[in-house]
């Protein structure tokens, strides 16, 4: 599917998800499932919580119990591949890379979209990071029960 | 005649790094470019790069290609660069012709490195030479060099990583692409580029070509077919899309013109991209003292082409006996990178053809 389409399987998904009790501090959700010629998410995490090893195309493996969330490999992977996801109370909280303009500014109520660019409901823009190198971290907010198919989010205007 | 030790011709990454590493092995050396801009393809990358950090992975290509001309710097007295200057001729006796400032110039060099990219492929189509039909090139060097939108509603046939890159740009750049069209089953590039487009909802259409664009003075939209195992159009599947431009992304041949007039033997080989010099392991020529590096020995990555690059210049400055007081370490250190860049499943395809386009032993 992922190679005729784009998009994963929902299995493929939620091999990329620890388990839901970890959730509760945000965890990195490493969506890349192909052996690539790529390391930087690996190289750049300050805890060493992701494992690719010597074989620089060996796909990326998130140790959940090293990953704090900090959010460093969502704005380094050149695949936009990486967001963080965590569950607070009846709330999926993401952060995720975003490099189109308009940028979201906190408070506003954005659309959030699932893997195929299709509406979920609202998304709530809850902090916005402007990096240097231009690959912004959003941090935003839906629904729970779109832990596992949201994507990304879409100016409403 | 001028007489230079070192030519170099292309800077863009294997160039620039060609460069570096023979200045440092203490050549004197002239690049030469036809651009204005020195960095090649880079210069209109404005996505992160793959690879690892010795490659500079996670920087945006044109910073790449500034960080790669800065690295010149200390060698100013040793490196002079040409732009704006086309090598249009090279002869056997170790002449080259160069265009530039409106006049011809001949230079007789004692070693060559050809660093001169790849050209881009073209699709026939019903109606291909209608105004806004462009190839994935030019699109980007209309958007992310001059800052002009090529169009507002754009269909990309291709699904290769430029395909998929070129879409997203035009998305960065407020067009709509309409659809991504692929002849193959599969979706070529990588796949997070292609989840990259689908998340922000466009359609990615396999086993699908363009028949006709539409339209009189300017393309006003496009025909699509669905296409059948031996790819052939199926009949009853055609449909149209509308928008104002079609970008062509069908892939990219070695610029291999330069090395044949030279005399050195060039077989086809198709993993490579189509005609490429046959090279030794030291990346030299089947003509003595001519090496090639980057795309134009086989289309590759801009990381495998700074790691070839600087192996053509250290091999280069050796033939010159300009023998760099590194030699073996950096000689083993982008062996190891190449193996390791090329070592998985995309680099299967440039493995196979490696080895059909390498030769062990000098042939003259
Ligand atoms: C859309 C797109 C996305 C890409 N993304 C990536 C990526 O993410 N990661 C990656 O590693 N690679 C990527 N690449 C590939 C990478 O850009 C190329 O592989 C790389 O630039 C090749 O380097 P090169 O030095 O061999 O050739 P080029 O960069 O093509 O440079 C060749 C130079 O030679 C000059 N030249 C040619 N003929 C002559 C002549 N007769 N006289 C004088 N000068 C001449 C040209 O002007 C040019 O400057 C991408 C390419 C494209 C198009
Ligand atoms: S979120 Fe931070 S700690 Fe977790 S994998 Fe990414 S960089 Fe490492
Ligand atoms: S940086 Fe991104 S694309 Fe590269 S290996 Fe890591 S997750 Fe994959």
């Amino acid at each position: 599917m992922l190679d005729k389409t784009g998009v994963p399987t929902p299995d493929q998904v939620l091999s990329r998800f620890p388990a839901e009790k970890d959730l509760l501090r945000p965890k990195a959700i490493l969506e890349c499932y192909e052996d690539i010629p790529c390391n930087p998410c690996s190289t750049n995490c300050p805890f060493q919580a992701i494992v690719i090893g010597e074989d620089i195309n060996a796909q990326p493996r998130l140790i959940v119990e090293r990953c704090t969330g900090c959010g460093l490999c969502v704005a380094v992977c050149p695949g936009l591949a990486i967001m963080t996801a965590a569950l607070k109370n009846d709330r999926a909280v993401f952060q995720i890379p975003y490099e189109l303009l308009p940028l979201p500014q906190t408070g506003e109520e954005w659309v959030g979209l699932d893997r195929e660019g299709r509406p979920l409901g609202p998304a709530r823009i809850e902090k916005v990071v402007r990096k240097a190198d231009r690959t912004n971290v959003v941090t935003v907010s839906l629904e729970a029960r779109h832990l596992y198919a949201f994507a990304t989010v879409r100016c409403p205007r | 005649m001028i007489e230079k030790e070192l030519v170099i011709v292309g800077a863009g990454p294997a160039g620039l790094c060609a460069a570096r590493i023979a200045a440092e092995a203490g050549c004197r050396v002239l690049l030469i470019d036809r651009s204005p801009l020195l960095g090649g393809q880079l210069i209109k990358q404005t996505h992160k790069f793959f690879g690892s950090e010795q490659q500079r992975a996670k920087t945006r290509g044109f910073r790449i290609a500034e960080a790669l001309v800065a690295d010149l710097k200390p060698f100013g007295d040793t490196v002079e660069i040409w732009q704006e200057a086309t090598v249009v001729g090279a002869y056997p006796d170790s002449v080259l012709t160069v265009w530039t400032n409106g006049e011809y110039r001949k230079i007789h060099f004692q070693s060559l490195i050809l660093a001169v990219g790849a050209g881009e492929r073209s699709l026939a189509f019903e109606n291909n030479d209608l105004p806004g039909v462009y190839g994935a090139g030019a699109v980007q060097t209309l958007m992310n060099v001059y800052g002009v939108l090529p169009g507002k509603e754009v269909v990309m046939i291709g699904s290769g990583n430029i395909g998929l890159i070129v879409c997203y740009q035009l998305i960065q750049a407020g067009a709509v692409v309409k659809a991504l069209v692929e002849a193959a089953p599969k979706i070529g590039g990588y796949k997070v580029h292609a989840s990259k487009l689908r998340r922000l909802g466009v359609p990615i259409l396999t086993r699908t070509t363009v028949v006709r664009a539409l339209g009189d003075s300017a393309v006003k939209g496009v025909v699509l077919s669905g296409l059948d195992e031996n790819w052939n159009p199926i009949p009853g599947t055609e449909s149209e899309i509308a928008c104002d431009a079609v970008c062509v992304a069908v892939g990219l041949s070695p610029l291999y013109q330069l090395a044949w007039m030279l005399g050195a033997e060039i077989p086809y080989v198709g993993e490579l991209g189509g005609m490429v010099p046959l090279l030794d392991e030291n990346r030299q020529t089947t003509v003595s003292g001519v090496f090639a590096a980057g795309d134009a020995s086989g289309v590759e990555e801009a990381s495998s082409a700074m790691v070839g690059g600087r192996l053509a210049g250290l091999h280069a400055a050796r033939f010159l006996g300009h023998l760099h007081p590194d030699h073996t370490a950096i000689d083993t250190e982008c062996r190891a990178q190449l193996s390791s860049l090329r070592g998985g499943p995309f680099g299967a395809k440039i493995r196979a053809g490696l080895k059909k386009a390498e030769v062990k032993v000098h042939a003259r």
